[in-house]
């Protein structure tokens, strides 16, 4: 069976080394969730989520440091702005909301890191494949 | 020497850009000296059947405008590509889909289910709506097809250049027209307007503050805005930081915002998407980490229609093209 993709953006202080953790205390987390390292959440630009759902993700998950840990001071509170943002727009254009998660994830954090993927993937599976002409 | 032979065409648009070519005033003069207006439905008395007489190339080049939502409209413009040399897309509907194209909300059933059917002003008690084939006593009438989804011209046939606005200004206009006589023209696919984005151009420029950050948003019938300040300062969203420049500032200069006309610079793939990025960037920045997500949100939800904001004229050429219906 076709898993649904995730693409995934973590940044690189916190998120990324969360998701190194799950990898390195062998958490279960699905492999779909395919993951690209950036920066800061704050990088994540709407058009890169947008570009990732026209080609055939069916969820985006953007990960970055909880408020007031980011590496660059207040990447993430630009990225709480934009995704929220982004998700409205989406929404009237007929894109569910769930598709487009933003969560924290901290460096220590491994078990929070395979939650959230676990619960995008289900989601994800429950809204079926995004069939964009 | 016979005179290159010029036409001009329109589809789904509002009449602007044929009143554009108007507001060339007496260059017009020029224009008609150096060349033959071949084809012009709205202004000359030539037919389909002319330009089908024509040899394959004989037009020199064809000013295209309006966005492509019928059967109909794309037939005439591939007949015009067949017999042109050059095509360019004139004004922000040909070029990006324009304000027809944000029937792209809906589809055609929708469409005309609201037209013909529930607009409190219409009685059509029979419900009925356009069909492409109707028989009548005399035989069987048809019409063309109303497609669902509205489209831009390059989404339709190749275009070698664009003429950006809502509509395109004299200037640009002019300087399109000389660059095609002189063959002075730049790589094919350019957009003939600057690179710039309209806020390095706009007047109120060098009175923005340094730090721009919305606390509250406003709408532009709710204050009347400072005609020296950036709009961005005042809170009311405007889109000069995403729009490319070239439109001479004429809604700034009437005290209004930008909202995008000309479409995005070279760099960008999707207006809105930037747009969007944009704004909430600045949104609250101020006191970004005191406020609460609760206010955050609260903040945003002042912006009522995002994705009609933000894809005001370029929906049909964003990279989502339409709403995803349901």
């Amino acid at each position: 069976m076709n898993e649904p993709t995730i693409v995934s953006f973590l940044c690189n202080w916190c998120s990324y080394e969360g998701a190194d953790k799950a990898g390195g205390a062998r958490l279960n987390y699905p492999a779909n969730i395919r993951i690209v390292r950036v920066m800061c959440s704050g990088r994540v630009d709407p058009e890169l989520v947008i570009q990732a759902l026209k080609e055939g993700a069916s969820g985006v998950l953007i990960l970055g440091c909880h408020p007031g840990d980011c590496h660059y001071k207040k990447g993430n509170y630009k990225a709480l702005r934009r995704a929220y943002l982004l998700k409205k727009t989406l929404k009237q254009l007929g894109i569910e909301e769930e598709r487009v998660r933003l969560d924290w994830v901290a460096a220590g954090e491994g078990e929070r890191f395979a939650e959230i993927a676990n619960e995008m993937a289900e989601t994800m599976k429950n809204l079926g494949p995004l069939e964009l002409s | 020497m016979a005179k290159p032979k010029v036409a001009f065409y329109w589809n789904a648009s509002c009449g602007g850009c044929e009143e554009a070519v108007i507001d060339l005033n007496e260059d017009i003069l020029k224009v008609v000296e150096a060349v033959d207006i071949v084809f012009w439905p709205v202004a000359l008395d030539f037919k389909k059947k002319d330009v089908e007489a024509m040899g394959d190339g004989e037009i020199a080049v064809s000013f295209i405008n309006g966005a492509i939502r019928t059967e109909e409209q794309e037939e005439m413009v591939k007949l015009l590509r067949k017999k042109s040399g050059l095509i360019v897309a004139f004004g922000s509907c040909s070029h990006l889909g324009g304000i027809p194209g944000l029937a792209n909300f809906w589809d055609r059933e929708t469409i005309f289910t609201r037209v013909y059917k529930t607009v409190p002003s219409t009685a059509n008690p029979n419900g009925i709506v356009p069909q492409q084939k109707t028989n009548v006593p005399e035989g069987e009438l048809t019409l063309p097809e109303f497609y669902d989804t509205v489209k831009t011209l390059d989404q339709t046939i190749d275009v070698d250049y664009y003429l950006p606005g809502c509509a395109p200004p004299p200037d640009l206009i002019m300087n399109a027209v000389t660059a095609i006589l002189e063959g002075k023209l730049p790589e094919k696919g350019a957009v003939l307007a600057p690179e710039k984005s309209l806020c390095d151009t706009c007047p109120r420029g060098e009175k923005k503050p340094e730090k721009l950050s919305i606390k509250e948003i406003k709408r532009p019938y709710e204050i009347i805005p400072d005609p020296e300040k950036c709009f961005l300062e005042e809170g009311i969203i405007c889109l000069g930081p995403v729009t490319r420049s070239g439109c001479g500032e004429r809604c700034i200069n009437a005290n209004m915002p930008c909202r995008g006309c000309f479409g995005p610079t070279k760099e960008v793939i999707d207006q809105g998407a930037k747009g969007l990025s944009a704004i909430a960037s600045i949104l609250g920045v101020e006191d970004e980490e005191k406020m609460t997500e609760e206010d955050t949100k609260k903040l945003i939800d002042q912006i009522v229609d995002p994705a009609g904001l933000f894809y005001m004229y370029s929906l049909p050429s964003s990279l989502l093209k339409r709403k995803r219906m349901a």
